[in-house]
């Protein structure tokens, strides 16, 4: 499908996502309490079948968190972005490894180096970081760790 | 935590494979819960060379971190720097020059043959054979020179830039690929004779590790993982980038879904890249081998994200720039990461002795996977 | 110049030819550290890029076992020298050093690379580096690149074997440098 017909899709499915402009695929911005719902409909939806996610990630904007999802059809071949924003101070998300497996495994690295917490997750704990290292988020802007990082 | 190891019940034993371990292709920590010789849960732990190359790169203007991207997955190291190349030209709009996009397809597809050869040399040598691995290392050092005369280096190259490539070709270079072509088809039946022809490579391959379709897509599994399953997934393919789309060769794919189509799909892929190289070496264009660019890269404002296939699947690179000189944010989706997390699927069930030949299959190179 | 003392001490000892045979005489020391030089043998580890070039000094074109170093074992109780290929990061720190413990004496190591002398190009702004192996395990040779053509591999190698066989303890090993060695 074309972004324009996407757009249009969307904007049936779910009333209240924000379109943003620019960017080479589609981009929406969802809040954070409608997203399993709206991730289930794209899954689910025949005529657009989102069936798979092939990056999970965060952004810090120092003022907010941003999950980022880029979301693709093996059958149509159309990609989307969907965006979530998050507080900064108690971040916390719907996971969605129920409907995608491949989001257990980065679900559980944007815990470990954000600090977002995955609601009804299966097994929310460390991957990559050592032992000792919870609550750290060695990725957020404001980390300093004057032992382990020699700045430039 | 208990939960998560499989179920600790009267008979099961919990044992460690690594981190120091030769069979597993670098340092992947994988904790086993048997019952008896049957694997009940595989639990991988990560991290044993994560050396935060996303958060180094925040520091890196754009030309610098190529260099870093390089040593991620440093089989396909050629296709790593491709990717952020194309990221950074995407960003700042610059059209690269013929004759520099078909000698970055020739060193891919060269790595990717490369990447081919050590995975097939080192998955036979973990189910017992130590020949093949002298002649995959034959065929690489061949390329290895090829590689050292243009690139100056054997293993990591910082050759793709923005922009084009760093130096033009030697001169000798067409003539040591055509020679090296020549001597790669006739040793090719060598492999068949060797390892894909043999009846006990064939019993250990045949029906280990069955993945089906719907499992890749959910998993993530992307490269020759999917497509022994019968996935499309080829970025070339569906996603063409630099002048793909008009080479003549043919997306492999098997249904089988076990070890021994992700075997076939892979020595078949490398017979396909032979056919790509055979089409260019001959009409490389004259031109330029490097856009004009400024000293100075600067990403305005946004997010790129570009996808290309290596020799493991898709790498794609997500830069989010803030208008500087620096990423703000970047993201290495890589395909190993994927990759791994259906190994317990895949491996519920099988003996211990079959686990070796899954995790020669799916091709993990674990840096790619720690980043 | 490493090439000109190995070829002068071949074996060492004087042999004597008499009627009926021959008797070789030597000094037992030097007889020991020759056997010990010349059969080094490595442990597989290799955590990075660097291992990719282990392989390929193990493969066929630059071959490492006509040196002695064929036989890499893989467990630290048979191996005589840990070759540190690859970037050591916080988590990998204690597998090492548990590894190197287990290794039996007398034990050497060679740290290959850039990241294993001093965490290479990951120095500045890593929070999870470990800035040089001999932060972790006494280092006996460095071998500079990134990653170090063969060649370089099998010099490091060859020097430590012509110090090991000219009876030099692991402290000197570190401390002597090679011209000075005189037998």
């Amino acid at each position: 499908m074309l972004n324009e017909e996407l757009k249009a899709a969307i904007a049936d499915l779910l009333p209240e996502a924000v379109l943003i402009d620019g960017g080479e695929w589609v981009n929406v911005k969802v809040d954070a309490s409608e997203w399993l719902a709206f991730a289930k409909q794209l899954r689910l939806e025949p005529a657009l079948n989102f069936n798979f996610l092939f990056c999970l990630t965060c952004i810090d904007w120092k003022t907010h968190l941003t999950m980022v999802y880029h979301l693709s059809s093996t059958q149509y071949r159309h990609n989307m972005v969907v965006k979530v924003d998050l507080d900064a101070n108690k971040p916390e998300v719907e996971s969605v490894s129920s409907i995608w497996r491949t989001a257990e495994f980065h679900e559980r690295e944007v815990y470990e180096l954000f600090g977002v917490n995955f609601l009804n997750h299966p097994d929310l704990r460390l991957l990559i970081l050592p032992d000792g290292w919870e609550g750290k988020n060695p990725l957020r802007k404001d980390f300093e760790d004057p032992i382990n990082m020699i700045k430039l | 935590m208990v939960e998560a190891l499989g179920s600790t019940q009267e008979g099961n034993l919990i044992i460690n494979v690594g981190p120091q371990h030769p069979a597993t292709h670098g340092v992947l920590h994988l904790v086993i819960t048997l019952n008896g010789e049957t694997i009940v849960h595989v639990e991988p732990h990560l991290g044993y060379i994560h050396r935060s190359i996303e958060k180094m790169c925040e520091s890196l203007t754009y030309r610098q971190f190529i260099y870093v991207t390089s040593r991620m997955d440093y089989l396909s190291s050629h296709i790593n720097n491709h990717a952020c190349a194309l990221t950074v030209e995407k960003g700042m709009q610059i059209e690269v020059p013929a004759r520099a996009q078909v000698i970055r397809i020739l060193m891919d597809e060269l790595t990717r043959i490369a990447s081919h050869e050590l995975w097939w040399g080192a998955m036979a040598m973990d189910l017992g054979a130590f020949t093949p691995f002298f002649h995959a290392f034959r065929e690489r050092e061949s390329i290895n020179d090829i590689m050292e005369e243009t690139c100056g280096a054997r293993l990591t190259m910082n050759y793709i830039v923005p922009g084009g490539v760093m130096q033009d070709i030697h001169p000798n270079f067409q003539n040591r690929v055509k020679a090296f072509l020549k001597m790669y088809k006739s040793k090719i039946h060598e492999y068949d004779e060797m390892v894909t022809g043999n009846i006990i490579f064939q019993n250990r391959m045949k029906n280990i590790g069955v993945l089906s379709a719907e499992d890749a897509i959910s998993y993530g599994c992307t490269g020759p993982t999917a497509r022994g399953s019968g996935v499309s997934s080829d970025i070339r393919k569906i996603y063409p980038y630099e002048i793909y789309n008009q080479l003549d060769f043919d997306e492999v794919l098997e249904h089988g879904g076990d070890s021994f189509s992700r075997y076939m799909v892979r020595i078949r892929e490398m017979q396909e890249s032979i056919k790509i190289i055979e089409q260019l070496i001959d009409h490389i264009p004259e031109g330029d081998f490097q856009a004009k660019t400024k000293a100075v890269l600067k990403l305005p404002k946004g997010e790129f994200y570009t996808r290309v296939e290596t020799a493991r699947g898709e790498l794609g690179v997500y830069i989010v720039s803030e208008g500087g000189t620096t990423p703000y944010r970047i993201k290495f989706r890589s395909p190993g990461f994927s990759n791994l997390s259906v190994l317990n699927h895949i491996a519920r069930g099988s003996k211990l002795g079959d686990l070796v030949a899954m995790m020669g299959t799916l091709d993990l190179v674990i840096p790619d996977i720690d980043r | 110049m490493i090439e000109e003392k190995t070829k002068s001490i071949a074996f060492p000892g004087q042999v004597h030819e008499l009627p009926g045979g021959g008797v070789m005489l030597s000094k037992l020391d030097d007889v020991i550290n020759w056997a010990r030089s010349n059969s080094l043998w490595p442990l597989t580890f290799a955590t990075s890029c660097c291992g990719i070039e282990y392989m390929s000094v193990a493969g066929a074109k630059y071959d490492f076992s006509r040196f002695g170093f064929e036989v890499a074992r893989a467990t630290p109780r048979q191996a005589d020298v840990i070759i540190i290929a690859g970037t050591i990061v916080n988590k990998m720190a204690p597998v090492l050093k548990r590894l190197y413990d287990q290794m039996a004496d007398p034990k050497y190591v060679i740290a290959m690379g850039a990241c294993a002398i001093s965490g290479g190009p990951f120095f500045y702004n890593t929070y999870s580096v470990v800035k040089g192996a001999d932060h972790i395990i006494p280092v006996d040779v460095y071998v500079a690149g990134c990653p170090p053509r063969p060649e370089a591999l099998i010099h490091a190698l060859l020097s430590l074997q012509h110090k090991i066989k000219s009876g030099l303890t692991r402290e000197q090993i570190r401390t002597t440098p090679i011209e000075q060695i005189t037998h």
